[in-house]
């Protein structure tokens, strides 16, 4: 990979109460790259991010390290992760409404955003705001500054988010699903528009979702997490064509077809593990198809196979892809 | 065609809305004028985003609520009115599954006994045998015997869901309404749980009314598909023709928004402009033009007909752009 790592990740940490739900996350961010982070409910991928970024309630142990352009954020004083957050490093969410303040009008609150990330004041705020909004596709943004949140639909509130996170003109922009909560024909709008303002500003994106068909769409290299660890990382491209983690496989497998025959959907058996009672081993083992004896010895350590993949899985790389094969 | 089980014709329903205190009470027609019918066995998915009116839809045909204008009838007979006596001895035979199950189960009872009411109501079979047939039917759902006393929030989401069918299948109806069933739980979650109706459905002979706004599911389990736009239905069909080849401008937009894991090469994806209108404020003529990127003038001013396109497939669309004839089942554009 030709581009300069811009941040990374490595043996992050987080536990709550004595719960470990993030074991040692190794994970490095390019300049400008689309990073995707798929997995289910508790699989620790927005807790990765909320822990790099030290926006974890106190109760929260977070060990391990996140530097930012060699920067350390884990364990930082609060006035360097003021300067990171907004500025270097922007994050939206799933729900754009109750993250905007229903009480002052967005053209505030994204002025609020620009004189502190950019020391602009008074006419040049106002001026930036409504080129933000342009960016972003709200029309009639010299009028739409002094609305309500609620008088935006949902869509519209995700591009005021964006507009927002655009703000402190960051390098990496972190997007925990930011159209899960939107319709499908909104959501298609709104990843058009993270795209084209990525392409823009030139600006790296990690994009955080349980839909695999989003990230398909909008990121080159993606990562799937199980149980707080990373199983397999892959060039996007790769990843869909050909997962090799046995999880990944029946991720990819779970989901019904839009076109061809129908066939009975490959589940996945049993259920995602509590975090205070993971399996010996590998944690996907009781639900792994292909468990053997190696799988509960020890949790397999996250190894690079080929350029740029990674996997952690005891099967033998050749082995997963012939499976696949069969299986297809 | 088999005969019909439920028949729903020129079903409407207005609600009054009224913005800010002083308001005039403006109507918001959530379903226009729909008409359908579903056989016996039959699966029928409703798709639409939020505020096409598919679950009011759903609540109708289920006689929850009743249509202002329009009239469903279930074998031939008109649906009693909700709340009489009547309307209780038939809502055992169709029932009804939401998208939460924690909210709709009882958080103080084991799910046995949530299981066992609907025999207790309905005073179905020897009181004795009952808690023996709810048993019976958690294991069918997959429960093991040791999840069956648990509460429901010892249970996962899934599990929950399983509860919740469990219990719907109990009076062994006839007609189920599925509104959103899995779309709180994960895809591997997921995957289960669809595959479970789908077996259920063969093994019960049900006919579903199954509303989702996600399209890879809502193929997975239907028959015949009709897609929902401010309270019409804008096309109807085959649920594997209807994906594989969408008509209406609308339908292509949804299928081609659909997020897929592996484009075909110069692949065009058709995006919508603006937002989904406000139901409150209805377009004239076809209430998809502002949105549609094919509208014409006619469009502007004519509310389109839901006409059959073709009688092989049963094929229906509401679009202007669409020539009525078997030979011309092309898209317009």
């Amino acid at each position: 990979m030709a581009t300069t790592t811009q941040l990374s990740l490595s043996g992050l940490t987080v536990s709550f109460d004595g719960v470990t739900v993030l074991h040692g996350i190794d994970l490095a961010i390019g300049k400008g790259e689309a990073l995707g982070l798929v997995g289910e409910s508790g699989s620790g991928k927005s807790v990765t991010w909320l822990a790099a970024l030290g926006l974890l309630p106190g109760k929260a142990r977070v060990s391990g390290s996140a530097r930012l352009d060699g920067i350390e954020l884990v364990g930082a004083r609060p006035e360097t992760l003021d300067k990171v957050r907004g500025g270097r490093v922007a994050m939206i969410f799933q729900d754009p409404t109750s993250a905007l303040n229903p009480v002052l009008k967005v053209g505030t609150q994204i002025g609020e955003a620009l004189s502190l990330h950019r020391g602009l004041s008074g006419g040049a705020i106002k001026a930036e705001a409504k080129r933000l909004f342009d960016l972003v596709g709200i029309p009639d943004a010299e009028r739409r500054l002094s609305a309500y949140p609620h008088e935006f639909s949902g869509g519209q509130n995700q591009r005021v988010m964006i507009a927002m996170a655009l703000a402190g003109e960051p390098d990496i922009l972190v997007a925990d699903e930011p159209t899960t909560a939107l319709d499908v024909t909104i959501q298609a709008q709104i990843l058009d528009l993270i795209n084209a303002v990525r392409r823009e500003m030139g600006m790296a994106l990690v994009l955080i979702s349980h839909d695999l068909g989003v990230i398909a769409e909008t990121c080159d290299r993606v990562a799937v997490m199980y149980a707080g660890r990373i199983v397999e990382e892959a060039p996007a491209a790769q990843l869909f064509a050909a997962p090799r983690h046995p999880y990944a496989q029946g991720l990819l497998h779970s989901l019904p077809p839009l076109g061809g025959a129908r066939r009975k959907l490959v589940s996945i058996p049993g259920v995602v593990p509590d975090p205070r009672s993971l399996p010996k081993g590998c944690a996907f083992a009781p639900r792994c198809t292909e468990m053997s004896d190696a799988c509960l010895a020890a949790t397999p350590a996250l190894r690079s196979i080929e350029m740029g993949r990674r996997l952690a899985c005891v099967l033998e790389p050749q082995s997963a892809s012939q499976r696949q094969f069969e299986a297809a | 065609m088999s005969a019909a089980l439920l028949t729903a014709k020129d079903l409407s329903r207005t609600y009054g809305s009224r913005r800010g205190l002083f308001g005039v009470i403006t109507k918001v027609r959530a379903v226009n004028r729909v008409s359908f019918s579903i056989a016996a066995g039959e699966t029928l998915g409703i798709v639409g985003e939020s505020g096409s009116g598919k679950s009011t839809m759903g609540r109708m045909a289920l006689g929850l609520e009743p249509p202002d204008e329009g009239e469903v009838r279930f074998i031939g007979q008109p649906i009693p009115a909700s709340g009489t006596p009547a309307w209780r001895t038939q809502r055992a035979r169709m029932q009804m599954i939401y998208q939460d199950p924690l909210g709709a189960l009882d958080r103080r009872l084991p799910v046995t006994a949530q299981v066992q009411e609907p025999l207790d109501i309905h005073q179905l079979g020897d009181s004795a045998n009952r808690p023996q047939r709810a048993q019976e039917m958690l294991a069918r759902v997959g429960l093991s015997v040791e999840q069956m006393g648990r509460y429901p929030h010892e249970l996962s989401g899934g599990q929950r869901q399983r509860v919740v069918l469990a219990r719907a299948l109990m009076t062994r109806p006839d007609f189920l309404v599925c509104d959103e069933p899995v779309s709180a739980l994960d895809v591997s979650i997921q995957a289960q749980v669809v595959n479970l109706l789908v077996e259920l459905q063969a093994e019960f002979g049900l006919a579903m009314l199954f509303i989702s706004h996600d399209l890879r599911v809502v193929r997975q389990v239907s028959n015949r598909v009709a897609v929902m736009y401010l309270g019409d239905f804008v096309e109807e069909g085959d649920a594997d023709d209807l994906f594989a080849e969408p008509l209406h401008p609308y339908t292509r937009a949804l299928v081609s928004a659909a997020p897929v894991t592996q484009r075909m090469p110069g692949h065009q994806r058709l995006v919508l402009k603006g937002e989904p209108p406000n139901p409150a404020n209805r377009p004239g003529g076809c209430s998809f033009h502002p949105r549609c990127p094919f509208a014409v003038e006619r469009c502007r001013a004519e509310t389109p007909a839901l006409v059959s396109v073709d009688q092989g497939s049963g094929r229906r669309v509401a679009c202007h752009l669409i020539e009525p004839s078997a030979s011309t089942l092309r898209k317009a554009a």
